[in-house]
């Protein structure tokens, strides 16, 4: 279908293993310091890596350095910054600071948990579709276009609506919805890979199937899910804010970045109150964006015919 | 190319009983009708009563060539609250969606054709850059943050357009009102829809720079501007086509939310209505209509797409 050209893009990029590079020092050096050299290059990308460590840190260590519990009343209601509380506190006397820690925590857990959901179903069934080829391919193919035939969010939503909504709930809906693009993706490339001779030769030396799969195929493919994996990633975090937003995801009294947004739709937080939405949003951006930017810079510094 | 059409015709065929079965899958899944009945002024045998009425005691694949009868025959059910028929209400709401969807979608390829283009063109410049990073950052900010900030600065600092709505109550409307009221959703979904589309159009238009036809016309010496803006532009219309067709899903999704936040009387704002309420029927005959919706784009998009590119292979 249409995305046929895009999956063509992504397999442009094969195996990992196979590096071939112009450079003349490639001999002392790694793949995983080739990468690594490539991914410096993209400045904006070692920013954003630094910029996740420490949000990601931040989040990891939410117990240790928030100030107050984040779900008990800490102060007056509705104060602006000050020096006892940093953000500020929300419409019950809440520390949002401590708050947007713990919501930070909850988001990126949500989000790599559902991309690791996703990622491990699109390649089982991209595998198979394949390898296999025929009737398997047929079917798992055609399944794949029903399920992107819905809006994505839409059915988010209506899957929300349906199991109530809640911290593993919203991953698992979140990690089953997302799959068809790695499936895609993951299939073009086996497609291309299947006409390999060092694969063909497996196959005629009679080596098992698993032994083909998972040790000679799968490996060769682990770049570019992970390129793909990032975009997943961001996708999913926005995902979860959206839902947690609309009073369908994470809910109340544990925080997320999208539910701390959700008091925003009244007009007095909107205007008077910026301590309590400016600060999710912000933190929102600066994830998604960073992800993003990683995201590209790997796809750089992992494509085989990169050079540079 | 006729034979071609009929094939991708034949294999959106099953696709589409996929997608009506999946339908009506999460339709049960959500729960019979009957439990709108229960209460305690109602008995038992009411509702036995009404599950025969409804044909609810018959297999469930019974149920479905029933519904799907139904379905042929133009009927997706009724809603839960209102008793309306669930078609009649989504043509009453559709036209303020479409209008949206369409005037955004516009805009987007209206931003999205020249800065990729230029982008490409000028690849590795400080413009590139700059307009890869915007593309990055469109990507990232969630819409409703967006809608948020563009709402407080438009609307409560500068009081210059109105936060919700289609038309100012209590006027008659007319274009320019309702016009004003879609200027910041327009901005929203453009801006989001814009950032991946960017990037896209930006690699499509570098490849298709660096194909030999461009560097015969390069050669030839008839300037750079005519290359670029005769010969490589038509080619960009393909990756144009392809942008289009997969904005229509992000589409759907991003009215629902963005509906929400600026009160937009669309099928978005009825959807998120009818989800808070449980009105299953509404909600999966919105769901079904676009999955179609999404389904015919998909498969017209291919038809353009080969009709566009006489090297694509039809096989």
């Amino acid at each position: 279908m249409i995305l046929k050209k895009i999956d063509e893009k992504y397999s442009k990029e094969p195996s990992g293993a196979a590096v071939s590079s112009s450079r003349k020092d490639i001999h002392s050096e790694s793949y995983l310091q080739t990468v690594w050299r490539r991914f410096k290059r993209h400045h904006l990308a070692s920013v954003s890596l630094a910029v996740l460590v420490v949000v990601v840190g931040a989040a990891l260590l939410a117990p240790v350095i928030a100030p107050y519990d984040p779900t008990e009343i800490a102060g007056p209601f509705a104060e602006p910054p000050s020096k006892k509380f940093w953000l500020g506190t929300d419409l019950i006397g809440r520390d949002v600071l401590s708050r947007l820690l713990y919501a930070t925590r909850i988001s990126l857990l949500v989000g790599v948990m559902a991309t690791l959901i996703s990622t491990v179903i699109g390649v089982i069934l991209g595998l198979s579709a394949g390898y296999f080829g025929g009737a398997a391919d047929m079917i798992i193919m055609r399944f794949t276009d029903m399920v992107m035939s819905f809006p994505y969010i839409l059915l988010v939503l209506v899957a929300a609506a349906i199991f109530k909504p809640g911290l593993w709930n919203i991953i698992l809906i979140l990690g089953f919805v997302d799959w068809p693009g790695i499936a895609r993706l993951v299939r073009g490339n086996v497609l291309n890979l299947r006409e390999t001779n060092f694969v063909k030769s497996s196959i005629v030396a009679g080596m098992p199937l698993r032994h083909i799969l998972f040790s000679e195929i799968l490996p060769n493919t682990v770049a570019p899910i992970l390129v793909y994996s990032t975009s997943v990633l961001a996708l999913s975090i926005l995902d979860e804010a959206a839902l947690s937003f609309l009073g369908q995801g994470i809910q109340p009294p544990d925080a997320s970045l999208g539910n701390m947004l959700n008091g925003a739709q009244s007009l007095t937080v909107l205007t008077s109150q910026p301590w309590l939405w400016i600060p999710p949003g912000v933190m929102i951006v600066v994830i998604v964006m960073a992800i993003n930017f990683i995201g590209d810079a790997l796809r750089d510094a992992l494509d085989p015919n990169g050079g540079r | 190319m006729g034979k071609y059409i009929l094939k991708r015709i034949l294999i959106a065929l099953p696709v589409l009983i996929g997608i009506t079965i999946i339908d009506y899958a999460i339709m049960c899944l959500a729960g019979s009708p009957l439990e709108m009945l229960q209460g305690p002024r109602v008995s038992q045998a009411a509702v036995e009563a009404k599950k025969i009425a409804l044909g609810l005691d018959k297999p469930i694949y019974v149920q479905y060539f029933v519904w799907l009868g139904q379905l042929l025959h133009g009927n997706l059910g009724y809603s839960m609250k209102s008793y309306q028929s669930v078609g009649s209400m989504i043509a009453s709401h559709l036209g303020p969606t479409l209008l949206l969807m369409g005037v955004s979608l516009l805009v987007s390829l209206l931003i999205s054709v020249p800065a990729g283009i230029y982008s490409a063109v000028h690849q590795y410049s400080k413009g590139d850059y700059a307009v890869v990073t915007a593309s990055f950052l469109g990507s990232s900010v969630p819409g409703f943050f967006l809608s948020l900030l563009l709402v407080w600065l438009f609307t409560v600092q500068l009081g210059w357009l109105p936060s919700g709505g289609m038309t100012t109550l209590g006027t008659e409307g007319g274009a320019a009102d309702v016009a004003k009221h879609m200027v910041m959703p327009v901005i929203v979904l453009a801006f989001s829809m814009a950032g991946s589309n960017i990037r896209y159009i930006r690699s499509a238009m570098l490849e298709i720079l660096q194909q030999d036809y461009l560097r015969t016309a390069k050669a030839k010496g008839i300037g750079r501007s005519r290359v670029i803006y005769k010969h490589a532009l038509r080619n960009a219309l393909v990756p144009v086509i392809t942008v289009i067709g997969m904005e229509i899903p992000v589409l759907f999704g991003g009215a629902v939310i963005i509906e929400q936040v600026f009160s937009w009387p669309g099928l978005g704002l009825m959807t998120m209505s009818a989800i808070s309420n449980r009105d299953y029927p509404v909600i999966m005959g919105v769901c079904l209509l676009s999955a179609i919706v999404v389904l015919i784009s998909n498969l017209v998009t291919d038809i353009l797409y080969a009709l566009a590119d006489p090297t694509i292979q039809l096989d």
